[in-house]
C-alpha cells in the first residue's frame, strides 16, 4: 500500500490585491473526476502590489497552491511520489515571478525533517507535513482510504497544498533558505531520515519525544506559571478536538446513508409514477423522482463539503496542537541542557579545586581551560533556554491568532456551501411547483 | 405517561379530498392519551331524523373502529364498494421508549441538554399523536361521505351508543380463523385474476391496481427510510461541535469578537436545526403518510375486485349448473332461481364497483395534487427561511473582521 504515486503541481501566486492575505485554508473539494493542468494564471505585478509588499512585512506575499496530481503507477519503494509545483510570487527574494517544480511525496518530508532540527527554528511551531497514512483518525468509509481512488488522491493534494501554504504563511519560515530551494530549486535530492515520519507518523513521533523528556530526572521549577498553563490548555484542546472530529466523522456517514436512501427512493416514485394512468399526475411524480435524485447529488455535496471543509480542518488542528506540544518539549530540553551544563560545570570547579588541593599544577590548566569552556556553555545554553521562552510565547500567540483566523475563515466557507445548497434546492423546487399544480 | 392531551380542532382529512354534508358531520373533537390506549371522542352534528339528538358525542377506542370496518367487510351488502381503510393502530412504543430512555440518563447531561431533549421528544409524541387522531378521523369521515355506508345500522350504533361497545380484541381462535380466510382469499385471488375479463374497464383496472398497489408499497417504505435518515442528520451534530469550541473559547483569554463569532453562529445552527426538523416533519406528513394511505386505499380496491371476481365466479359456476340442470331435466327452477341471483349479485357489484373504482381515481388525484402542492410550498418556505438566515449571518459575520 506504500506509495500513491501521484504528480502533483505546486502552484505558488501572488495574492490579488489586499497586502494583508488571509491565513492558509484548505482548499475545498475540487471536482474529483478532472485533474486538468493548472492555467498559469499569472496576474501581471503592478506598481501596487509592489509598495504594498513594503509596507506588509508580516503578511506572506507568496500564494502556494498544490496541483495536477498525476497517478504514475505502482512505484516499488523507495521511490516517492511525485508532484509538480508551481509558484507565483511578488517577493524579490525569489528569482522568478511564476515558477513551477516537481516534488515528491518524500520531500515534503523531508521539507519538516530540515526545519525541525534547526537551532534558529527551535521553539517555533513547525506545522507538520500530511500523515502517509490516510487513515489516521477517520473512519470515513469508502474511497478514502485506497490509494488508486480519485478521493484519496484529491485528499492528499489538499492536505499537502495546506501544508505549504502554512509554511510560507509563517514569518521565519518563509525566510528559511530550506524552504525557498524547496519552492524554487529544479531537482531535489532525495530527502532522507523520513523513516520516523512516514512510519510511525507525525503524532506517534511527537508523542515518543514528549514521553523521553518527561522521563528525565530534573524536574523545571517554573517561576512564570503561563508554560505549563498554557500547556495545560494546549492538552486539553487536542483532546477536545479529537471528540469533535468523531462527531463530524458520524455527520458524513449519516449524510451518505441520506444519499443511498434518497436515490432509492427517487427510484421507486419513478416507478410509481409510470404505473400511475392519470398523464398529468404521472408526469408530476416522473418530476418528483427527478427533483428527489438531484437533492441526492445535493446531499452528497454536503457530505464531501462536511469532510473536506471540518473533518480535515480538525484534523489539521489535532496534528499543529501536536506540534505546538512539541515546542514546549524543546523549551523543557533546553532547559535541561542547561541544568545539565551547570551540574557539568559545578563538578569541573569540584575537580579542579581537588586538583588545587593535590597540587597537580599540570592538569591544573586543562582543568581550568575545561572550566572556562563549561562557563561558556552554560551562559550560551541560558542564553537559548530564554531565547526560546520568548520564541515559544511569540509563537503561541500567533499560532492561537491564525487557529481563530481558520476556524472562522473555514466556518465561512461552510456556511457558504450551505447557502448555494439551498439555493440550488429553491431552484428545483421552484420548477417542480408548477408540475404540482397541472395535475388534474 | 402522558397524561391528558388535548388535540385542537383543525379539519384533518388531509388525504381525502371529501365534501362536508350538512346531513351528517363527524369529527374527533378530542383525544386523550393514557398508559396504553388511547380514547377518542367522536363528535357528531346531524339533521338526519335516524338519530335522537341532532349533536351528540361518544368515546371510542380503537378496538371500536375496527370492529366498525370489519363489519363493513363481513356485510355481503356492500361487497361492491371500496371499504374505507382501517385506521392504523396507535403506536407509540419508539416514542415512548426514547422517552423512558432520556428519563434515565437524566444525571449524564446539563439541565439545559435534558430540557432541550425533552422538548423534542415531547413535541414527536404529540406529532404521532396527531397523526392517530387524524387517520382515525379519515376513517369515519369516508364513511360519512359514502352515499350508502353512511346510512349503516352499525354506524349509527357507533356515533351514537354511549356505552362502551364490549367489542374485545379478537382472541387467539379468531385471529387464526381470520389468517386462514386471507391464505385462501389470496390464493383465490392469484385464481380469479387469472381469468380474463370480458369488460375492458375491469381487465385494465385489474392490470393496473396489482401494478400499483406494488409500487405504492415500495414508494412507502423507501419513503419511511429516507425521512427516518433524514431526521437523524440535522445540524445537531455541528451545532455541538461549535457550542464546544465556543464553550472553550470562554474558558481562555480568547478576544471577545471570537466569542461573539461562534456564539452567533452556533445561534444560526439553533435556528437551521429548527427548520431542517420541520422539513423531515412535513415530508412526513405530506409524502410518507399520503404513500401509505394510498396503499391501504389500492388494496381496498384490489379487494373488490376480487369480491367481484368471486361474484362472476359463482355466477359462471351458476350457468354451468342451470345447463347441466336443463340437460337433466331436473331441479331446473331451482338452478335458475340461483343463477338469477348470481347474475343480479354481478351485475350490482359491477355497477357500483365501476362507479367506486372511477371515485377512487379522482380522489387519488386530488390528493396528490394536494399533497404534492402543498410539499413544495413548503419546501420552499423551509428553504427560503434557511436562505435568509444564512445569508444575514454570513453578512453580519462577514462585516467583523
Amino acid at each position: 500500500p506504500c506509495n500513491s504515486d501521484a504528480h502533483m503541481e505546486l502552484t505558488t501566486e501572488k495574492p490579488s490585491s489586499s497586502a494583508r492575505k488571509e491565513p492558509p485554508a484548505s482548499s475545498g473539494p475540487r471536482p474529483a473526476a478532472s485533474f486538468s493542468p493548472s492555467p498559469a494564471a499569472a496576474a501581471p505585478k503592478s506598481m501596487e502590489q509592489l509598495e504594498e509588499e513594503e509596507e506588509a512585512k508580516d503578511s506572506f506575499d507568496v500564494d502556494v497552491s498544490v496541483t495536477n496530481p498525476e497517478k504514475v503507477g505502482q512505484y516499488l519503494p523507495p521511490a516517492p511520489s511525485l508532484c509538480w509545483s508551481q509558484h507565483e510570487t511578488s517577493l524579490p527574494m525569489f528569482r522568478n515571478k511564476t515558477f513551477s517544480v516537481r516534488r515528491r511525496f518524500s520531500d515534503f518530508l523531508g521539507l519538516y525533517e530540515k526545519m525541525s532540527v534547526k537551532s534558529s527554528l527551535h521553539g517555533c511551531v513547525i506545522p507538520p507535513p500530511p500523515e502517509k497514512s490516510v487513515m489516521g483518525m477517520t473512519k470515513v468509509k469508502v474511497g478514502k482510504d485506497d490509494p488508486s481512488s480519485a478521493e484519496f488522491l484529491e485528499r492528499r493534494r489538499a492536505a499537502l497544498e495546506r501544508y505549504l501554504q502554512r509554511v510560507v504563511c509563517h514569518p521565519l519560515l518563509l525566510q528559511d533558505p530550506d524552504v525557498r530551494e524547496f519552492l524554487e530549486k529544479e531537482e531535489l535530492p532525495r530527502a532522507v531520515n523520513t523513516q520516523a515520519l512516514s512510519g510511525a507518523g507525525f503524532l506517534k513521533m511527537i508523542n515518543k519525544a514528549s514521553d523521553a523528556v518527561n522521563k528525565m530526572t530534573i524536574k523545571m521549577n517554573e517561576s512564570d506559571t503561563w508554560f505549563e498553563d498554557k500547556l495545560q490548555e494546549v492538552e486539553s484542546e487536542e483532546q477536545q478536538l479529537r471528540k469533535l472530529h468523531a462527531v463530524v466523522d458520524s455527520l458524513v456517514n449519516h449524510r451518505k446513508e441520506l444519499c443511498g436512501n434518497t436515490a432509492v427512493f427517487a427510484k421507486s416514485m419513478a416507478m410509481l409514477g409510470n404505473s400511475e394512468d392519470n398523464t398529468a399526475l404521472s408526469r408530476a411524480l416522473s418530476q418528483l423522482a427527478e427533483v428527489e435524485d438531484k437533492m441526492e447529488q445535493l446531499h452528497q455535496e454536503q457530505a464531501a463539503s462536511d469532510f473536506f471543509i471540518f473533518a480535515e480542518l480538525l484534523a489539521d488542528y489535532i496534528r499543529l496542537l501536536g506540534a505546538v506540544r512539541g515546542c514546549f518539549d524543546q523549551r523543557m530540553r533546553a532547559w535541561q541542557r542547561w541544568q545539565e551544563a551547570q551540574s557539568t560545570l559545578q563538578k569541573k570547579r569540584e575537580a579542579e579545586a581537588k586538583l588545587l588541593w593535590a597540587n597537580k599544577p599540570d592538569k591544573l590548566q586543562q582543568a581550568k581551560e575545561e572550566i572556562t569552556e563549561w562557563e561558556a556553555k552554560v551562559t550560551q545554553y541560558e542564553r537559548d533556554f530564554d531565547r526560546i521562552g520568548v520564541t515559544v510565547r511569540k509563537e503561541v500567540l500567533r499560532f492561537e491568532e491564525e487557529k481563530a483566523k481558520d476556524f472562522k475563515g473555514q466556518i465561512v466557507k461552510y456556511l457558504e456551501s450551505m447557502l448555494q445548497s439551498q439555493q440550488r434546492l429553491i431552484k428545483f423546487w421552484e420548477a417542480f411547483l408548477p408540475e404540482a399544480k397541472a395535475i388534474a | 405517561m402522558m397524561g391528558y392531551l388535548s388535540v385542537s380542532l383543525q379539519p384533518r382529512a388531509v388525504n381525502v379530498d371529501l365534501q362536508t354534508d350538512a346531513t351528517l358531520q363527524v369529527d374527533i373533537s378530542d383525544a386523550l392519551s393514557e398508559r396504553d390506549k388511547v380514547k377518542f371522542t367522536v363528535h357528531t352534528k346531524s339533521t338526519l331524523p335516524n338519530f335522537k339528538q341532532s349533536e351528540f358525542s361518544v368515546v371510542r377506542q380503537h378496538e371500536e373502529f375496527i370492529w366498525l370496518h370489519d363489519s363493513f367487510v363481513e356485510n355481503e351488502d356492500y361487497a361492491g364498494y371500496i371499504i374505507p381503510p382501517a385506521p392504523p393502530r396507535p403506536d407509540f412504543d419508539a416514542s415512548r421508549e426514547k422517552l423512558q430512555k432520556l428519563g434515565e440518563g437524566e444525571g449524564s447531561m446539563t439541565k439545559e441538554e435534558f430540557t432541550k431533549m425533552k422538548q423534542e421528544l415531547e413535541a414527536e409524541y404529540l406529532a404521532i399523536f396527531k397523526k392517530t387522531v387524524a387517520m382515525h378521523e379519515v376513517f369515519l369521515c369516508r364513511v360519512a361521505a359514502h352515499p350508502v355506508l353512511r346510512k349503516d345500522l352499525n354506524f349509527h350504533v357507533f356515533l351514537e351508543y354511549n356505552q362502551d361497545l364490549s367489542v374485545r380484541g379478537k382472541n387467539k381462535k379468531e385471529k387464526l380463523e381470520d389468517f386462514f380466510k386471507n391464505v385462501v382469499k389470496s390464493a383465490d385471488g392469484v385464481l380469479v385474476a387469472g381469468v380474463k375479463d370480458v369488460d375492458d374497464f375491469f381487465e385494465h383496472e385489474k392490470t393496473f391496481l396489482l401494478e400499483y398497489h406494488n409500487r405504492v408499497k415500495d414508494a412507502s417504505a423507501k419513503s419511511d427510510r429516507m425521512i427516518r435518515s433524514h431526521k437523524s442528520t440535522h445540524t445537531t451534530a455541528l451545532l455541538r461541535i461549535l457550542l464546544h469550541h465556543y464553550a472553550y473559547y470562554c474558558t481562555t483569554t480568547a478576544p471577545l469578537r471570537i466569542l461573539l463569532f461562534f456564539l452567533k453562529v452556533s445561534e444560526l445552527f439553533e435556528k437551521t436545526r429548527k427548520i431542517e426538523a420541520r422539513v423531515a416533519a412535513d415530508e412526513d406528513l405530506k409524502l410518507a403518510d399520503l404513500l401509505k394511505y394510498y396503499l391501504r386505499e389500492s388494496q381496498a380496491a384490489k379487494d373488490l375486485l376480487y369480491r367481484r371476481g368471486r361474484a362472476l365466479v359463482d355466477y359462471e359456476n351458476a350457468n354451468k349448473a342451470l345447463d347441466k340442470a336443463r340437460a337433466k331435466n331436473r331441479d331446473v327452477l331451482q338452478a335458475e332461481t340461483s343463477q338469477q341471483l348470481c347474475c343480479h349479485k354481478f351485475e350490482k357489484i359491477s355497477e357500483s364497483a365501476k362507479q367506486e373504482l372511477i371515485d377512487f381515481k379522482t380522489r387519488r388525484v386530488a390528493a396528490f395534487r394536494k399533497n404534492l402542492v402543498e410539499l413544495a410550498e413548503l419546501e420552499l418556505k423551509h428553504a427560503k427561511g434557511n436562505l435568509q438566515l444564512l445569508q444575514s449571518c454570513l453578512s453580519v459575520l462577514k462585516g467583523d473582521t
